[in-house]
């Protein structure tokens, strides 16, 4: 054991290599990060308080978080029914469908943005269709859901799919022998294990989504209190010069999205714990 | 393998279609045909605009840079933390994925607090006549914050099912540590590790928010191919702003659908 751990640290390169990762990280990602947290209290708690004390903030911020679970909420059904048919089904072009469910992480958001703005505004291809029932989209914040929508698909996907491998189909047959009903059956035996991943799924485009701006900017019609994100009254406090206000919302919207990869982390903990129970057993 | 059954399998091959051309197939379709609306020479003409081309020139050069500087960085660090155990190796994997979570304006707005005009070192600056925020240097430090985790990310569960007797072999035979690297463990994860680098790359050339924020959005200076986008799309240029977006579009799917293979062959090597 004493040899094996010797022999372990023997290997060359130990501080060459920390030396370089931690001058990389330093620069690029703990330095900016750390003027992000310190900026703040540098003119004081009262200033802090002030950028804190901002009705516009709290509507953007409302508009945000809701749209944002709004359109993670639907991706859920939606991610399942796509990880489903790449696991389980016979699908002819799986492998394109399976590298299509990507385009949204790889497609830049300004793309995405126009896109969308066009696709779902008054006279693009959805939004005629739309506009005949009466329905608009774009420019309302149905349209930052819309966006939103596209943006999250792949977390649900990419969450849910490794997870549904690894079950037997065996266990659903097994249920519908039984004697199960389909709907008894999803619910009592396909939807339990799935819980986890679909919940992490859910906070991975969640988390994404507070974020989003390119692809939601075009589309969103930006109206202070009803239609502004988060991100956007970012840059418009930036704008102002007003680095306090902006920062405050930078935080906050920071904050949340550890909170939801915190909790993605020790849902998946919890998952691949229970996987190599079920396995050992 | 039981699967659904056949009528089962049919519906769910429907409503899959469905899905997928509702969702990701339209729009990708929109963008190629709005770009063609007049013509395929009318959009090759937008890509010759010098505001068009200066965008392109700078997007590829900052690419450039935030590539190699992230792939160095991320190998270093996937190297160290898959061939040593030691304390806080979880905080530092924390700490390269942090970058996801961070949305894209407060990867811009970060380097403001440092260089902007009110910033931490904006006065200093100033007086010694560096511009870093609104300029190219500004633009390369958001795109490097924004690509930084991916090249780490890709190789890390590689690197770490390579295990290590490869590299303490090679040690024994009198190998030093960047031969070794060079030639027992890279070579070995090339796949995953070209995998990295076009994810950063694309991501790279596609990054909107963090570069919007830092840059001085002035045309043929401090635009890239998506704030290019932008200023034309705002300006009734749909044709130019379309033809930019298909440009980009076009890259996306090529890096998508190469990552798919990538992966499929490496994923076939370590099983």
């Amino acid at each position: 054991m004493v040899f094996c751990l010797r022999r372990r640290d023997g290997l060359p390169g130990l501080s060459i290599s920390i030396a370089f990762t931690l001058v990389w990280i330093g620069l690029i990602v703990a330095l900016p990060l750390t003027a992000l947290v310190l900026r703040p209290w540098q003119e004081g708690g009262g200033a802090m308080l002030r950028a804190l004390h901002d009705a516009r903030m709290y509507a953007a911020l409302r508009v945000s978080f809701g749209c944002a679970a709004l359109a993670a909420a639907i991706d859920v059904p939606l991610g399942l029914l796509l990880a489903w048919a790449l696991v389980r089904a016979r699908l002819p072009g799986r492998r394109a469908i399976d590298a299509l469910i990507d385009l949204p992480f790889a497609l830049p958001t300004a793309v995405t943005g126009i896109t969308l703005a066009t696709l779902y505004g008054p006279t693009g291809w959805v939004g005629a269709l739309l506009a005949r029932a009466g329905i608009r989209v774009a420019y309302t914040p149905a349209g930052i859901v819309a966006a939103l929508m596209f943006v999250g698909l792949p977390f649900i996907v990419r969450a849910v799919e490794p997870v549904l491998r690894g079950l037997p189909p065996e266990l659903e047959e097994a249920g519908l022998l039984l004697g199960a009903s389909p709907l008894q059956n999803f619910r009592r035996v396909i939807l339990p294990p799935l819980l986890p991943p679909l919940v992490a799924g859910f906070s991975l485009a969640f988390a994404r989504c507070i974020g989003e701006y390119g692809s939601v900017i075009f589309i969103a019609g930006n109206q202070p209190f009803h239609s502004e994100i988060a991100p956007l009254l970012i840059v418009v406090r930036l704008q102002e010069y007003d680095y306090n206000g902006a920062t405050a919302i930078a935080l906050i919207l920071l904050l949340s999205a550890l909170v939801c990869m915190t909790g993605v982390a020790a849902l998946r903990r919890r998952v691949s714990r229970g996987l190599v129970a079920r396995g050992a057993a | 393998m039981g699967g659904p059954s056949r009528r089962g399998n049919a519906v769910l091959v429907a409503a899959t279609y469905l899905t997928v051309l509702a969702v990701l197939v339209l729009p990708v379709l929109l963008v190629m045909v709005e770009a063609l609306r007049t013509g395929i020479a009318a959009a090759w003409r937008s890509l010759l605009d010098p505001d068009a081309l200066s965008a392109i020139r700078l997007t590829l050069l900052v690419t450039l840079v935030a590539t190699l500087v992230n792939t160095a960085g991320g190998i270093m660090a996937a190297w160290l933390v898959t061939k040593y155990r030691f304390r806080g190796r979880g905080v530092l994997v924390a700490l390269i994925e942090l970058p996801i979570s961070v949305s894209p304006v407060i990867a811009g707005l970060v380097w403001l607090l440092l260089f902007g005009r009110q910033g931490w070192w904006g006065g200093w600056l100033d007086q010694h006549d560096i511009q870093i925020a609104f300029a190219t240097p500004g633009i390369l430090l958001a795109t490097l914050f924004v690509t930084f985790p991916y090249v780490a990310r890709t190789l890390m569960p590689f690197m770490e099912q390579q295990g290590r007797e490869a590299e303490e072999a090679a040690f024994l035979l009198g190998a030093g540590f960047w031969r070794t690297l060079w030639r027992v463990t890279l070579p070995d994860a090339r796949w995953a590790l070209l995998s990295g680098i076009l994810l950063t790359t694309a991501r790279g050339i596609g990054e909107f928010g963090a570069v919007s924020v830092v840059s001085g959005h002035i045309p043929g200076l401090t635009e890239t191919m998506p704030l290019h986008i932008e200023t034309l799309y705002n300006g009734y240029q749909t044709v130019a702003a379309f033809t930019m977006a298909a440009l980009l579009a076009l890259i996306a799917m090529a890096t998508v659908l190469l990552r798919s293979f990538l992966e499929h062959d490496f994923r076939k090597a370590s099983s």
